[in-house]
């Protein structure tokens, strides 16, 4: 399964839901937010929201800003 | 008494506001926000880096439960990125508090106006409380207030130039309109600069460059800390008037 993280393309096993992506990527649910496919992912959500092939997918955090 | 301000309903002591960008490190930066003495610290919202996991985190250093976290939407030029950069910072920390800014022009950062309200008016419907960057225009800070704009923040010269409030007409004008909180954002370069934006009554400066780029920066984040103090007290005790000639200060009668 294609997905689009953070501008690049994965190819993965499936299936899968966002909390094990988080997982994949030894992520911590808490200090970042997902979107995808321009939608919001809720946290409460992460671990029923099943990825689909060619999702586009945002993994953001806070960071040093002005 | 001690004298706090409002906004969005949050009560605070300290009338500074530090960027969290251009420092060294996030080590200097959280000594930077001691030194300030700040309560409020403005944060960017990017993607996360997937490659190098040991890269520090900015939560790591400056806590969100010691400084409220401001979620900026810095590097978007439209309502529409700003709006999804701030509905991932409201995800990532909970906070409906956030700093709107939408730019028109890299060379001068200046804010584009039109998106500006446009986003502002769309974020408030969402339930946001919106701090907003501006230009020192009265005409727009009134029109961002009557949209639900939290706090009013013109800039006083462009951001990140360090060339101080080069419109002390507009910012006093802005300060007198307003109903709501009125911050000084971007343009300040030194001590004075932020003491004089706090005599023309605004209720909080907002400065990152200035301390990130000094070459002590802890040092001037502390000397901020005190000319942000100074202009408060200076415009709550109101100035003498100015006049155009001397008037002696010792007494004329008695002299020898």
């Amino acid at each position: 399964m294609k997905i689009t993280l953070n501008g690049e393309t994965h190819d993965l096993e499936g299936p899968l839901t966002v909390g094990d992506l988080l997982d994949q990527f030894d992520l911590k649910p808490t200090k970042i937010a997902v979107e995808r496919n321009l939608e919001i992912v809720p946290k409460s959500a992460f671990d029923s929201e099943e990825l689909h092939e060619g999702d586009r997918l945002e993994v953001v955090q806070f960071v040093g800003g002005g | 008494m001690s004298d706090t301000y409002e906004i969005a309903g949050r009560t605070f002591l300290s009338r500074l506001i530090i960027g969290t960008g251009k420092y060294q490190d996030y080590a200097e930066n959280a000594a930077a926000a001691e030194a300030a003495g700040v309560e409020i610290v403005t944060v960017a919202v990017r993607r996360v880096n997937l490659t190098d996991k040991d890269k520090p985190l900015l939560v790591d250093y400056l806590d969100p439960s010691d400084y409220t976290y401001l979620p900026n939407t810095a590097g978007c030029f439209t309502a529409e990125e700003a709006i999804r950069t701030l509905r991932l910072a409201r995800e990532a920390g909970g906070w409906k508090l956030v700093k709107l800014e939408v730019l028109a022009d890299q060379k001068t950062l200046y804010p584009d106006m039109m998106e500006t309200v446009r986003a502002a008016e769309l974020l408030i419907k969402e339930g946001f409380d919106v701090m907003v960057y501006c230009t020192d225009d009265p005409v727009f800070a009134r029109k961002l207030e009557d949209v639900g704009c939290c706090a009013i923040m013109p800039l006083g010269a462009p951001i990140g130039s360090g060339l101080g409030i080069q419109n002390p007409v507009n910012i006093r004008l802005i300060v007198e309109q307003a109903r709501v909180p009125v911050l000084v954002d971007a343009g300040v370069g030194t001590a004075s600069d932020a003491a004089i934006a706090m005599e023309l009554g605004c209720d909080a400066v907002l400065m990152n460059t200035a301390i990130a780029e000094a070459k002590d920066p802890i040092q001037m984040a502390r000397a901020m800390r005190y000319a942000v103090i100074a202009g408060r007290e200076a415009y709550l005790a109101g100035r003498m008037p100015k006049k155009l000639y001397a008037d002696p200060s010792s007494p004329l009668a008695g002299l020898i």
